[in-house]
């Protein structure tokens, strides 16, 4: 190519900016929109586990948490909480369960992804032990158990009365498969 | 041979470097796929001329609408300003040609195969594309056809089609004005194209990392949009909206430039506010960048994030209006005549500034939750699309067809066309706002029967106006076969600019000096 040299440079300087951009849209984006939901609260995803710290339980309220329980679009489990709501003080220890039946006369590995409702409780709703933390494997006939423990932080917005806690399970089979392929 | 296009067809119009047969060949790709996309949309309307399913079956209804889209956005509107810029703007800034033209052929001839490989999906098994021209995710991801894989392939294609062109249209602007001809000088449909160029620079990218990410979903296990592995589907939106505002300003800015070319011409006077003209587009095309997530404002925003984009929104009124104040100024007082680029282009500032009120009404976040895919949006972004870009891509070929073939097209005709269009487009997609407020969603193949009225009567309108594309494309055939020549390089009486100082027809080189820039 034997462009002339201000043409050349323009392209060059025009091509890198298209490359930028295709690296913005792909490795830039969808961190800073995790950060985002994650800093602002809103898409209710929950923290990690949490570990728990001497904190005071405020007796004074009392807030109701919901469990709600779904399965996605193809996953064939029963799935549901063993408690629908419970009754707890913010700062207090809770455990309850969930339970899971692989109905299927296939083994399958299953993960559920938490959502918190209302959006600005999300921050407030600790996990020091839940079983969406890993998958979920189980064989063909086989039924679980599924504990989660879990504290409400005392800062809850006072406006809160009710928190909604709904896992919905995500059949992950194939993806599980196709990472042991990967290994082998 | 060295001073005219080469004698073979083959290598004239395969290898052609020549901005105006490049020209030439994307205007002619972009009005078959303007055919293409009719179809699509003839099919639609047939389907929907009467409730219950008669002709096609949903899931094919769904695979039409999707095509439809996808075609005029990508292969009718956005390849026919490409053209239009090849032909118009190496002549408006007094150029030998466009400044990288092996480039420039590069990105035409990519354009067939990307199309090509697009449509044969709707001969696969499984069908073609079926989750609407804004792929969201899951339907484009999870639940999407096999073809999907040619779909994003053939979105690449076209990206990389479309950035070459920017920056082809960049480097020429840039680097290839005439000596004294400045960037205040520059005619307004040059200025629209050099800040297009911009936006499409930014922004082609983010959509070719978008289906790349729904690539790597599908194929290669990793989860952008799957929340299963800890994604999220409202990503895709923001990503896609991210590029899809901006996108939508590519296709009106240079249709803006058109109208800003004719209404001087034909109203004999300059256009008034030159300069606001050159700032209100400029800020146009940045507040597109700020303003993406009014198109989701039913995805569960916070009420601070609802109120910001609904401003933010209201904002591009005031440039819009600006340009739109220009245009009436600019015929106040003026020698008015009504040729047929003019009766389009004076359609076309009506029915925009119509189709960008109900945009006002859309952008208000309360309201947008009652209007969210309903007929209502549809019939928004038809009389910004068609009254808009299509209106003035018309009028651009009938402005500037007399100069590029040397012969005069049959103004009656035109002006039955004009007429014709006019009055089908509105009986098209006037009923669709009361359909869209009496709540009837878009995308679907059937619908209630208290809508049935309304959508008979717009489907009239569609085949009538698919019958005004023909008699276009007679009118062009006619006028380029047996139009009546004529010689003077003026064309228009009033019209201003350098295109209109080289010969009538067009010589196949022009400006090899520079011309002297008063």
């Amino acid at each position: 190519m034997s462009e002339a040299p201000v043409h050349r440079n323009l392209l060059i300087k025009l091509s890198m900016t298209a490359v930028a951009m295709f690296a913005f849209a792909i490795f830039v984006l969808p961190p800073m929109y995790d950060l985002f939901c994650e800093i602002t609260g809103i898409g209710g995803k929950t923290g990690g586990a949490y570990t728990a710290s001497e904190i005071t339980i405020d007796t004074s309220r009392k807030v109701e948490v919901q469990f709600v329980a779904a399965n996605n679009a193809t996953m064939p489990w029963d799935f549901y909480p063993t408690e629908h709501k419970v009754f707890v003080h913010p700062g207090e220890s809770r455990k309850v369960t969930f339970f899971a039946r692989n109905k299927t006369g296939n083994d399958m590995v299953a993960q559920a992804i938490p959502n918190v409702l209302p959006n600005n409780a999300a921050d407030y709703f600790h996990k020091t032990e839940c079983f969406c933390f890993n998958s979920q494997p189980l064989g063909a006939g086989q039924e679980a158990e599924l504990d989660v423990v879990f504290i409400l932080d005392p800062d809850l917005p006072i406006s809160v009365n009710t928190v909604t806690l709904s896992y919905t399970l995500f059949d992950i089979t194939d993806r599980v498969a196709m990472q042991v392929s990967q290994i082998q | 041979m060295a001073h005219g296009p080469s004698e073979n067809f083959f290598n004239r119009w395969l290898f052609s470097t020549s901005h105006k047969d490049i020209g030439t060949l994307y205007l002619w790709f972009s009005f078959a796929m303007f055919l293409l996309g009719g179809f699509f949309a003839m099919v639609i309307r047939a389907e929907l001329f009467q409730p219950g399913m008669q002709l096609i079956k949903p899931e094919f209804f769904v695979q039409m609408t999707t095509m439809h889209g996808l075609v005029m956005v990508f292969g009718a509107i956005m390849p026919a300003f490409v053209g239009l810029a090849n032909w118009m703007i190496p002549m408006m800034i007094g150029a030998p040609d466009m400044a990288l033209p092996r480039m420039n052929n590069l990105s035409f001839w990519l354009l067939p195969f990307a199309f090509a490989i697009l449509t044969s999906t709707l001969f696969m098994e499984g069908g073609g594309p079926n989750f609407g021209w804004t792929f969201y995710a899951p339907l484009s991801t999870t639940y999407a056809p096999d073809s999907v894989n040619y779909f994003i392939f053939a979105v690449h294609i076209m990206g990389a089609s479309s950035i070459m062109g920017s920056i082809n249209i960049i480097a020429t602007v840039m680097n290839m004005r005439a000596p004294g001809m400045t960037y205040m000088k520059m005619p307004m449909f040059v200025w629209t194209w050099l800040i297009t160029a911009f936006l499409l620079v930014a922004v082609m990218p983010v959509l070719a990392g978008l289906v790349t990410m729904m690539l790597m979903d599908i194929n290669f296990g990793t989860s952008f949009f799957d929340a299963a592995g800890g994604g999220d589907p409202v990503l895709f939106q923001h990503v896609f909206w991210f590029f899809g505002h901006p996108e939508v300003y590519i296709i009106i800015l240079p249709a803006f430039g058109v109208i800003s070319q004719i209404i001087p011409t034909f109203s004999r006077k300059p256009l008034f506010g030159y300069s606001s003209m050159v700032y209100a587009t400029a800020s146009i095309a940045f507040l597109s960048f700020v303003v993406w997530a009014h198109h989701m404002f039913t995805v569960g925003m916070p009420i601070a994030g609802e109120l910001y984009f609904m401003y933010a929104t209201m904002l591009i009124a005031v440039p819009t209006g600006v340009k739109v104040f220009n245009w009436i100024t600019t015929m106040y007082k003026g020698a008015l005549t009504f040729e047929t680029p003019m009766l389009f282009s004076v359609a076309f500032v009506i029915l925009f500034t119509f189709g960008g009120f109900t945009g006002m009404m859309l952008s208000i976040a309360a309201a947008d939750i009652q209007y969210h895919d309903t007929y209502f949006v549809v019939a928004h972004f038809h009389y910004v699309m068609v009254a808009g870009a299509v209106f003035s891509g018309t009028a651009a070929v009938y402005y500037w067809l007399p100069k590029w073939c040397g012969k005069m097209y049959d103004e009656t005709m035109g002006k039955v066309q004009f007429w014709l269009a006019f009055i089908s487009f509105n009986i098209t997609f006037m009923p669709q706002h009361f359909l869209g407020l009496a709540g009837m969603p878009r995308r679907y193949s059937d619908y209630g029967l208290q809508f049935a009225d309304w959508n008979m009567v717009s489907s009239i309108g569609a085949f009538l106006y698919g019958g005004a594309q023909l008699l276009f494309l007679y009118n062009v055939i006619r006028t380029i076969g047996w139009g009546k020549p004529i010689s003077d390089p003026q064309v228009w009486e009033g019209a201003q600019g350098l295109e209109w100082t080289v010969p009538t027809p067009a010589p196949f080189h022009t400006f090899s000096t520079p011309p002297v820039i008063k």
